[in-house]
Order: C-alpha cells, then structure tokens, then sequence
C-alpha cells in the first residue's frame, strides 16, 4: 500500500459522530458505530447487499452522506467490486453482507482477496449472540470459514467492540502485505448502544509488519547486483500494491538490468520501456522466460515464485544466485532459497538499495553487455505474436484484444476474467502504469472482470474501463450489469467469445488427445457464417440489462465497435466478439515441466541454448 | 522423524486454537503433541506444540504461525536448553502375583498409583518422553487397558521468560 493510500479521515466524514466535540463520547448503536468509524476511516464506497442479520446496519447506512452504497445483485459481486476497487485506487475496498448464504457468496472473493493481497474489509450480519450455535436461521460460522483465507477475521458480539474492531480491521488489511479481513457483527451488537469512543486504541501486540530493511542485508544484495553478469529484476505485484513503480524504474535504469513483471505486476514497470522483457511464466514471453533461466542473479521484488512462475521448482533458474525482497517473511524461502533476504516495503527498499547500488558499483562496475546482447537476440527472434486468419474465418481474439488496449490507451483499466482471454490480455496490451491491469492472478477466479471492473470504475470514474471477459467468466457474474445501468457505472465489457470454457479445451487439445470434454458452452459460432444457437445470446442480454449490446464478427467491425463503445457513457456497453475457438495461447510451458521447456508455438520448442 | 519443540505465546481470543491447528493442517504440518494453558500474564496463553518436521522447513512453521495476528512470539525449545516433561495416566492389568512388581518398576520411575481396584491400577507418570515411554515398555507385558496422555510441556532453563521482550515492547 502506498502511504497516501491509507484511509484519512475526511472533513466531511463525521456526519453521524459530529457530536464528538463534547467532552463525553455519543452513545451509538453498534450499527451506528459501524457507519461512524467508516466514515472517520474516509471510506466514501461500499458494495453490499442487505439481508435480515445486517439490517440494522442498513437502517443507519441510508441516511449517511458521506458514504455511497452500490446494491449489487450477488454479494460475490459485492466482493469482486470491492477488489477491483481497491487494486485500481490502492484504496480500501468494503464490502457489505448479511450472514449465512450471504456471508458465504462473498467467499470465493475473500480468497481471492487474499491470494492477490488486495486490500479488503468484509462486513458480515450474524445472527443475535444468544442463538449462536444453534444452527439458527442464515447462521453460519463465517469467522471460522474465513480463517485460512483472511489476514484476519473478527467476531464482534459487543456494540461498544465496534469502533476498536473496525480501525484495527482497516489497518491490519491496508498496511504490512495488504489483504482480506472479515469483520462479523451480531445482530445483538448492532442493535444495542454504547458510548463511541474515537479514535479508538488499537491494541495488536502480535502485529508488526516490518516495512525498513535491515542495512546489512541491503550492501549484501547491492554487491551481488554490481557482481551480476546475468541479472534479472524479477518483479511482482508487491511492486504495485507498494506503489513502488517510481523507485522500481529509477532503480531499474540506474542497473540497467532486465526487468520481467509477472501477471500481477503488468503495468509496475512501463512496456514500453526498453529493458522491459515482459511477462515470465506458463504464457510468459520467450526471452522473458529464457532471461530467468539463463539468469546468475534473480532480484525478486515483491514476486513469490508462484508455480505458474518458475515451472517445476528444481529446474528453476538453475544458475542463479536470489535476492528476494518481500513485507512478508514468509514468502521469502517458501520456495526457493535467498541468498539474500530482504524483509521489507517494496518501495522502502528500493529506496535504500539505489544509493547502495551506486556506491557499490563505484568500487565494481557492472558489466551485463554480453547479457543484453544475448537477450536482444531472443527479442528479435521470439518476439509475441498470433495467427491473424484463422481457418475457421472468425476472429482472431488476440486481435481484438489487441485493438482495445491500442485504441483504449495506457490510461483506461483493463480487468480480465480467467483463461485464455486473460492471458492474452496480458500479453497484448500494453500496460505503463500500475493499476491499469486488474485479474485474478492467484485464484484464478472466474467472473472477476465484470464486477471488479464495476468496482474500478466506482473509484476512478474519470477513467474508461474494460472487462475484459470470456464468454464462460462473463456468465457467471454477469448479473452485475444491472448494478453499473441502474448506478450509472458506465463499463465496457468485451466478450471474447469462443463459445468454450477455452483454456481448458486448449488443454483438452494439447494433453487430452483432443477430446474435448464438456468445454462447448454454445455461446458463439463454429465457423464463420454458420448458423448456431447462442445460448444465451449476449447482445440480447445486454439490451435486456438496458446496456448498448454490439455483436461483432468482422475484423473491419473491430475498431468501429471499440469506438462506439468508448464513446457511449449513458449505460454500459457490452461488445459480443466472436472469435475462433481453435486460437491458442502461446508461448507455453507445459505444466510439471522446466521453463527451458518452453514451446514457441504449437510443437515448435528450438534449441534455445544455440547462439 | 525430527520433532521440535514450539512454545507460542497467544493471545487468549476465541478461535485461537483454531487458528493456529488449521494453519499446521493446511500448510502440511503435522503436530505430534500439542497442550494449552494459562500464563502469569492475564489474557495470554501458551501453546507447547511438538511438530514433526520432514522435508520442510522449520522456518516455514514458524514464520507462517508468526503472520497470525494473535501469536505474539513463538521459541523453540531445545531439548538441551529447556525442561520437558510428558504426563500420562496409564490404566495396567494386575492380579495377585503381578501387583507387586508393578508397584516396584512404578517406584522405580518414581510414577505414582492414583487408583487401585481388584484387578488394575491407574499409574501416573511424569517426565520427558524417553521417561514415560520407557515406564510404558515395562509395564506393557502386564497388559494396559487404557492410556490418557498430555501434550509435552516445556519451559526454557534460566531465568529468561518468554513474555518479559514481548511486553516490553
């Protein structure tokens, strides 16, 4: 998180606790005091959906100015938004359910909150304390549920707990490695009144995440870097949930390393950049990929040597020294040895690694020429790239997203869905600043675009906003379009449809002997001109939602469609692409295999290692 | 099988032991033993938890138990810097010409016979694991009927204690 991101009470957010000034605190129903400590901690946006055990808190909630509430039509929505609004912004995300079903469909957001490390506060209704434990109406265990998907969940069953919970939820998940925290409040504690003290004292003996780094471990890493002949700036979305691009591309020039950003770190460091190699991994580019295996020194920064990163561990950048950079110490060994540790914020070491590195290379002056030489061959000759005509006369997906990202430029948000489609839209948009990319890297959960991108809009409305969506991600949260009509959250939503949950049929392709196992969802078209059902068919649906629905089929239609969507802000705009369904996603490690394993194309693995 | 020995001081919140078992399930670690109590400073506890550790790393146990909120610091306990002691109730089978050889080999572990009946005693046994499982050996030709166990506690030596640096802070 960055610092200006921290939530900072507002003057006018004390709507409902203006009476502080008197020497003795208000008293507040539980519920109140929910809404008051929301509005001292500046939060302006929540996602919810009301429910019998959250009531209460609804009741006070309508009459707050400074605080607007987005009614989603699925709480996973809820979740979603708040996601999407806090990795766009870095701001606090909120969202709001009631307990039981409700508390549960915010979930599969939760966790995926938590694997993203993406700021969030859950609020959840339980059912009155004298009935917990009864398995009472809607009652479930949602503190328990949460536990291994939380940062930290909290059960209050007191109004006067209220205050102290909320402050400490909101620091606990904006501060250290951001994430989820549930906060689950009876209906009794909402109901009754106790004096609002604020601010309150927050008392966390058992937190203190260490944001400076140790100044030893910073000349250690400074040396390896100026001895590197190979090395890699290997960066993750820790870059940009730190707000650490500014020292990133000032520590990046001043080495002159290669940089890769991983799926979740598109955008921490401009593409356009020259030492940007682009992305590592399953789909990562070749000299990207290539550039970590060859590499003698890994400079991890905020990355965690996900298994989509590295391929099978043991073959991972075997030459490699590592300086891992991390605010949380856990991640740093979990897979891979580091010669040097670094616990630390992102941008805070940054920071201090820049004057180290210079002073080191004072005494040892790098030499990676041979390096770059080695890496630009690679660019040159693998460099990122698609069939532009399938067989089958649609579209080429890769195209269209392609267009999008041109015509969209470096300032919109992109929020993708998962598969095929994500993939590629991390491969051909070109992202220059953090923020503008949004996924669910971690999870992997599909349906995140619409509503993330719903919540992207709500914290950046100046901003044009994509989802970027599959037809298989976009039916599964796709309700939320009713929320952006009826809210006025202009969106764009471009489906990329193959008419197949896609990724995996590329797999059923490729490892499956191409049996193609329950992946049709008859979305879409076979073959171009070909009459087929459209189950359902998404330019009604749109148009059903009071969105602008466009179908298009024609690779000259491409670019009038993406205009006119961008130029309708009236409601939002759903374009239905129609793509080939035989399109892959390429390059591509296969899984369980060393990344110099790495396929090109469709069987076309050369001898990397031939100069 | 390597085993450590973790002694975590907690806060005393619902859920805790919850928290802190679902962690050693879900990250693949498994707990030998584990024993809970009270401290002298109100409102924390202490858990002693013996974990095995095979292929992973002890580090990985501990950092991850250190990002749960609630866990205020956790040590591990050598067996040569710290005291460990098991305690177990252990249920024999005796009869007229046993009876006496058990009451022998009990007052030579210095174990205590809590309850007699005509026909079995209820031994108690305190000491390290080695003490108790050595106790157990020779009483298990006698035929044991029944064995309740606590989880290994143990207490650094010298006059250090675990909660003096955290509440300094």
């Amino acid at each position: 998180m960055t610092t200006e991101s921290n939530p900072v009470p507002s003057a006018a957010a004390s709507s409902s606790a203006s009476a502080t000034k008197k020497s003795d605190p208000p008293m507040l129903t539980g519920s109140g005091a929910i809404l008051a400590a929301l509005e001292k901690l500046g939060i302006t946006d929540v996602f919810g959906l009301p429910g019998g055990a959250i009531m209460p808190f609804y009741d006070e909630l309508m009459s707050s100015t400074a605080i607007r509430h987005i009614l989603v039509r699925h709480e996973q929505g809820a979740g979603h938004a708040a996601e999407g609004y806090a990795a766009a912004s870095g701001r606090l995300g909120v969202c709001i359910a009631t307990s039981g079903p409700g508390a549960t469909n915010l979930v599969t957001a939760i966790a995926d909150a938590h694997m993203d490390s993406v700021p969030l506060l859950a609020i959840t209704g339980q059912v009155f304390s004298t009935s917990m434990g009864t398995d009472a109406f809607q009652e479930v265990d949602i503190t328990g549920i949460t536990m291994p998907i939380t940062k930290h969940s909290f059960l209050v069953t007191k109004p006067e707990d209220v205050p102290g919970v909320i402050a400490a939820a909101v620091h606990i998940a904006t501060s250290g490695r951001p994430g989820p925290v549930l906060v689950d409040v009876t209906k009794d504690a909402q109901q009754k009144s106790a004096p609002f003290i604020w601010p309150p004292k927050i008392d966390l003996p058992g937190y203190r995440p260490v944001t400076k780094a140790h100044g030893k471990q910073i000349q250690a890493a400074a040396q390896l870097i100026v001895e590197s002949r190979k090395p890699v700036l290997y960066v993750g979305g820790g870059v940009v949930r730190s707000g650490a691009h500014k020292e990133l591309l000032a520590f990046a020039e001043k080495t002159g390393a290669p940089v890769v950003t991983t799926l979740m770190a598109r955008g921490a460091f401009p593409d356009s950049h020259r030492q940007n190699l682009g992305m590592p991994g399953m789909h990562g580019t070749v000299p990207s990929v290539l550039a970590l295996q060859e590499s003698d020194l890994l400079v991890a920064i905020g990355s965690r040597f996900d298994d989509r990163v590295t391929g099978k561990v043991s073959e991972f950048a075997p030459g490699a020294k590592v300086i891992h950079i991390d605010i949380d110490p856990a991640e740093i060994g979990k897979i891979r040895h580091a010669d040097v540790p670094i616990v630390g914020d992102a941008r805070e070491v940054l920071l201090d690694l820049l004057p180290a590195f210079e002073a080191a290379a004072a005494e040892t002056a790098p030499d990676i020429v041979d390096w770059w030489k080695r890496l630009e061959t690679l660019r040159t000759q693998y460099p990122l790239g698609y069939v532009d005509d399938p067989d089958d006369g649609l579209l080429a997906p890769q195209a269209v997203i392609e267009a999008i990202g041109k015509i969209s430029g470096p300032e919109a948000v992109y929020a993708a869905g998962v598969g095929q489609h994500q993939m590629w839209a991390a491969q051909f948009i070109k992202y220059e600043r953090p923020g503008a990319w949004l996924n669910s890297g971690g999870a992997g959960t599909m349906g995140y675009a619409v509503p993330a991108a719903m919540g992207a809009k709500v914290a950046q409305p100046e901003r044009l906003v994509w989802a970027i969506d599959g037809d298989g991600c976009f039916q599964m949260t796709n309700q939320e379009l009713a929320t952006c009509t009826i809210n006025n959250i202009p969106i764009k939503v471009a489906i990329i449809n193959n008419s197949s949950l896609g990724m995996v049929r590329q797999w059923q392709t490729l490892f499956y002997d191409g049996r193609h196992s329950f992946t049709d969802l008859e979305t879409g078209s076979m073959r171009a001109g070909e009459e087929t059902r459209m189950i359902p068919d998404f330019v009604k649906m749109a148009d059903s939602y009071g969105a602008l629905g466009i179908r298009v089929t024609k690779p000259e239609e491409v670019e009038p469609a993406i205009r006119l969507a961008i130029e309708t802000n009236d409601r939002p705009v759903v374009i239905d692409f129609i793509v080939s369904r035989d399109a892959m996603v390429w390059p591509m490690v296969p899984q369980g295999v060393g990344n110099s394993s790495v396929q090109y194309a469709r069987d076309h693995a050369p001898d990397w290692y031939e100069e | 099988m390597t085993y450590h020995v973790l002694s975590l001081l907690v806060e005393d919140k619902p859920g805790l032991l919850t928290r802190v078992a679902g962690l050693f399930a879900r990250r693949g670690f498994n707990i030998r033993s584990l024993a809970v109590g009270t401290t002298e400073v109100e409102g924390l506890s202490r858990i002693t938890v013996v974990v095995e550790v095979e292929g992973l790393p002890l580090e990985q146990i501990t950092k991850q138990l250190n990002k749960l909120i609630n866990v205020l610091k956790i040590v591990e306990l050598d067996p040569s810097s710290s005291v460990q002691r098991e305690h177990m109730l252990i249920k024999v089978r005796v009869d007229n010409t046993t009876r006496s050889q058990i009451l022998e080999a009990a007052n030579l572990f210095r174990a205590r016979v809590v309850d007699v009946a005509t026909d079995s005693l209820v031994i108690e046994v305190t000491g390290d694991t080695a003490k108790v499982e050595a106790l157990l050996r020779v009483l298990e030709p006698y035929g044991i009927k029944e064995i309740a166990q606590s989880g290994l506690l143990a207490i650094g030596r010298g006059s250090k204690s675990i909660s003096e640096r955290v509440l300094k802070n």
